[in-house]
């Protein structure tokens, strides 16, 4: 019997007749499906019972207040704290996705210490005791060379007791070069110290105000504490507040305002400036405030009248005249008017004769410290511990100059200027930066003149990070003591986010450490000790912890039971005893320093023939542009205008750009004095002709494979451009060139 | 004409190359074996065998135990089913060992001491993507246990747990029938099951959430 070809045939078609009338293909059709929509390597949240931790959200400065649901010992979510005076069950969607600053990939797990070149990535696991003692010896040898005021130290925010921890070893091991994170409201701080003579931060009534004028401010794109602010702008809508956004690019905020005014970039305070003479020449300013509680306001008055008519204001702002003169009456004639500044998310701290202008236009209406108006909101000054004597190392070392110039004669008002600290070191003109701490931010990603700032931290030999992640400063550092994460951590965090009333939150674990980190006040407690003498003297506490509840006192009961305080009896000061200065009132200007709310230009950086375009940044909820970068989750929402494949999108107005030559959606090249970068063309009619403007928060080098080498970061854009009066980097953009790529 | 040469052909070839076997034989050949294949041995090795860390007895337990299946699998406060029981429910009685089995003894020495968790199979389990709330059916619907679990209550043994090893989810959903037939409902869960019973029942057609139809009832 011969076997042949249509034998095979035969078998095979028998088999597949025979398979159809089994159970396999149609078993294995439904399994395959199964197994398609379940694959096994997604996570899916853990099984069980749920249950709820409750903390206090420090990705931002917001203060939301967080309820985390655990199924055992597993945060599987975070959602806002229903009640909270801050977000009543609102959370923003970095808050939402910060599970994976917990879980994910970017933590630094145990402390490190560099093995390969600075930057490369190449580092070492070692034990914390060895880290300290590495570190305890390299600062103590300096202070045996009596250089102890080369060493620096940067931190977060500027409050609460990590910060004033980090100050107090810098204050008994004898450096004054301690530096905070600026924002714009350190100028508004300032603001209020020239003006009201006090020391306050400037809250702002925004629900009880009903008409609100925002001189640039990201209302709903990160400005203050963001979930506050949806809610507030939601509640403006609901109730007919009328919001008038002033900013030369339709944002968000401008696109969900009532009124949009297009402005020339950064002559925002020429138009403060412009609707304050409407308001005197007029005679719509509160007669009683300004007559019975100011100082100065007839010389000012005379200044502004002189200088900000409305047809020369309208030239610098390109606003129409009647336009200023309608929103200055509407303005005095609202119940509760408010005028708000801080470009954006208010990270820069921009031009301090700037806030007083805006500031200026809410004392002229008299809303201050009133029902929907700016209140000076004291800083709560807890953690402040014993003075335990410095040695005399201590004491040569605190008399020095800082680095920064933060409270020299050219800048006395300035506490930190970070801005300044890059040239500072770079030039080490009085004495170099021989050692850094880092805690809690990134400066050498966020800091405007980033690349400058990386290079003068190349430049420095010894530099130590507290981060919980492998971020743009971590990568640049000698040995790395990572802090627990703060879903994982104990710390207290005094709300400085334009609310109307002193708050403190804490923060608290939700989960156990997951990795070998340690709390950086655990940290720089036992560094202290390991150095000791008088160092270790002022450190008298077993553990952070134990000084977070000595030092809250009272407050720890309520704030470890409820997560918050709140003052509630806080009533702002009546006009009679709010003002601390000099003649007890309110001073529109102040001679001896030469301050007066007035518009200053901005010598732009850069000149008109080789750049000429105007680059601003901006920023979107999508987008961490401080301390934090995006989580996963996050740059996943970026849209496809922000963020298109791995180039970051430059906003470019049509005709502008049809003058350039740039198709929409084509890569080019965006140069700047500072440095140069591939973007790609995003034609957009909300955008000034003349004005170009990216996102912040992108051009990350660090982290994780899902943030890094995706778009450009603007502070490696754009440098620092010095506030004569405050010290502070006032500036908002930078001159710019764009060509096809 | 033509019809005469192709005989002529045909002949000389069988005479050549001997007789050529039956096609009809190979195809019942592959008929054979495939059926052989696809209801007997492809069951086999779809499945693969497990046995519970402990041999539990459902019968025993529910002697012992006032309130029927709720003292073990109960309702959470928040309304969530508890499903079946972690360490800590078991450790209300069996703090150390009750009784006299050796199953007892076994799981006191294993997971009560060490305080770890039973990883238990569970054969009910549904693929992630569906989505099954037990309180609108027992609750609101006042379905008992058993209609859905049929009389597992009774049993004094654990049954093995056979595994799929594509899905990783247990033979109970598709049915022990590998043809997909079924005369109770806990012979077999499968989308048609559930709908079949939601279609006769006349409820639930939409889902709560959207007020959808279909699909989205179970799939959120
Ligand atoms: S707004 Fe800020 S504080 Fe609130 S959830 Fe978002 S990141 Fe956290």
């Amino acid at each position: 019997m011969k076997i042949d070809r249509r034998s095979f045939l035969a078998l095979a078609v028998g088999g597949a007749a025979g398979t159809a009338l089994t159970p396999l293909p149609w078993k294995l059709t439904d399994d395959s499906s199964i197994w398609s929509q379940n694959w096994p390597w997604t996570p899916v949240p853990e099984k069980g019972e749920n249950s709820y931790a409750f903390t206090s959200c420090t990705l931002c400065p917001g203060g939301c207040g967080l309820m985390v649901r655990m199924v055992g010992e597993r945060a599987v979510k975070i959602e806002g704290l229903e009640g909270h005076p801050v977000n009543d069950g609102g959370v923003c969607v970095l808050g939402l996705s910060g599970l994976q600053l917990l879980y994910g990939s970017t933590r630094v797990k145990t402390p490190l210490k560099r093995v390969g070149k600075r930057g490369q990535g190449h580092w070492k696991k070692i034990s914390w005791e060895a880290a300290l003692a590495e570190v305890a010896e390299k600062l103590g040898q300096l202070r045996d060379d009596n250089q102890s005021h080369t060493v620096a130290c940067i931190t977060g925010s500027k409050h609460g007791t990590i910060p004033a921890l980090f100050k107090r070893f810098m204050t008994v091991y004898g450096s004054p070069n301690v530096m905070t994170t600026p924002s714009v409201g350190d100028t508004l701080e300032m603001a209020l110290q020239v003006m009201h003579g006090v020391e306050a931060q400037a809250g702002y009534d925004v629900e009880n105000a009903d008409y609100i004028l925002s001189f640039g401010s990201g209302l709903i794109e990160g400005w203050g504490a963001p979930v506050r602010m949806f809610r507030a702008n939601s509640a403006w809508r609901e109730n007919g507040t009328k919001v008038v956004q002033v900013e030369p690019r339709l944002s968000n905020t401008a696109a969900k305002s009532d009124q949009w005014i297009p402005i020339n970039p950064g002559t925002e305070a020429a138009l403060a400036m412009g609707i304050a003479h409407v308001m005197m020449k007029e005679s719509l300013v509160n007669n009683d405030f300004v007559e019975s509680y100011t100082e100065g306001y007839t010389g000012w008055k005379k200044m502004v009248l002189d200088e900000y008519a409305p047809e020369k204001v309208a030239s610098i702002t390109g606003i129409d005249k009647m336009v200023i003169v309608k929103v200055a009456r509407e303005f005095a004639g609202a119940g509760k008017p408010l005028a708000l500044c801080g470009r954006g998310n208010g990270e820069t701290p921009g031009s301090l004769a700037e806030a007083m202008a805006v500031h200026t236009v809410n004392a002229l209406v008299g809303n201050i410290n009133q029902e929907g108006g700016v209140v000076a909101v004291p800083i709560p000054e807890y953690a402040a511990w014993p003075e335990t004597g410095l040695d005399n190392t201590a004491q040569i070392g605190m008399a020095k100059d800082r680095v920064d110039g933060a409270g020299s004669d050219a800048f006395p008002l300035a506490a930190s200027l970070l801005n300044r600290f890059a040239a500072g070191a770079m030039s080490a003109k009085d004495y170099p930066v021989n050692a850094l701490l880092v805690s809690g931010t990134n400066p050498v990603y966020s800091t405007p003149g980033a690349n400058d700032f990386k290079k003068a931290v190349e430049k420095i030999p010894f530099v130590v990070s507290f981060s919980s992640y492998m971020d743009e400063t971590a990568m640049q550092a000698d040995l790395i003591l990572p802090n627990h994460v703060y879903l994982e951590r104990y710390e207290d965090i005094p709300v400085m986010a334009g609310l109307q009333k002193p708050m403190v939150e804490l923060t608290q674990p939700v989960v156990f450490p997951m990795h070998d980190t340690k709390n950086a006040g655990d940290a720089i407690i036992e560094l202290s000790n390991a150095m000791g003498g008088s160092i270790g003297d002022a450190f008298p506490w077993e553990s952070y912890e134990a000084c977070l509840e000595e030092t809250l006192g009272d407050k720890w009961d309520v704030l470890s039971e409820d997560g918050l305080w709140e003052d509630e009896a806080f009533q702002p000061a009546g006009w009679g005893e709010a003002f601390a200065t000099a003649s007890g009132k309110f001073e529109f200007m102040n001679p001896d320093m030469d301050l007066m709310p007035s518009y200053v230009p901005l010598n732009l950086e850069g000149n008109a023939s080789t750049f000429p375009l105007l680059l601003m940044p901006f920023d979107s909820m999508r987008l961490a542009s401080g301390f934090i970068s995006d989580p996963p989750f996050v740059i996943k929402a970026v849209e496809d205008t922000i963020l298109k494949g791995k180039d970051a999108c430059v906003e470019v107005n049509p005709a502008t750009a049809k003058s350039l030559g740039l198709a929409d959606g084509k890569p080019a090249t965006l140069s700047t004095p500072k440095g140069e970068a591939r973007v790609r063309i995003y034609h957009y009619h909300g955008i000034m002709p003349g004005v170009v403007a990216i996102p912040r928060g992108l051009g990350h080098s660090a982290d994780d494979k899902y943030m890094a080498g995706k778009g450009v970061n603007f502070n490696e854009l754009i440098g620092p451009v010095e506030d004569r009066a405050s010290g502070l980097d006032m500036a908002w953009g930078v001159r710019a060139k764009l060509a096809k790529a | 004409m033509s019809t005469q040469d192709d005989q002529t052909h045909a002949v000389s070839e069988q005479e050549t190359e001997g007789p050529a076997a039956p096609i009809i034989l190979f195809f019942i050949i592959g008929f054979a074996a495939s059926l052989v294949l696809g209801w007997g041995i492809f069951p086999k090795l779809l499945y693969s065998q497990k046995h519970q860390p402990i041999n539990f007895n459902h019968a025993l337990h529910v002697e012992e135990v006032d309130d029927g299946c709720e003292s073990c699998h109960y309702f959470r406060e928040d309304g969530s089913f508890s499903g079946i029981p972690n360490l800590e429910s078991c450790m209300e009685c069996h703090e150390d060992v009750i009784g006299v089995s050796e199953e007892e003894e076994k799981f006191v020495a294993e997971f009560v001491v060490p305080e770890r968790e039973v990883s238990w199979l569970v054969y009910s389990r549904q693929p992630d993507c569906v989505y099954f709330s037990h309180a609108p059916h027992v609750i609101a619907g006042k379905m008992a246990c058993v209609e859905c679990h049929g009389h597992i209550g009774e049993s004094d043994h654990a049954r093995v747990y056979e595994e799929n090893r594509f899905t990783g989810y247990s033979r109970d959903i598709w049915g022990k029938n590998i043809a997909g037939l079924a005369k109770h409902p806990w012979e077999r869960m499968k989308m048609d099951d559930c709908s079949k019973c939601h279609v006769r029942e006349n409820v639930n057609q939409g889902s709560v959430q959207t007020q959808k139809g279909g699909c989205f009832v179970c799939h959120k």
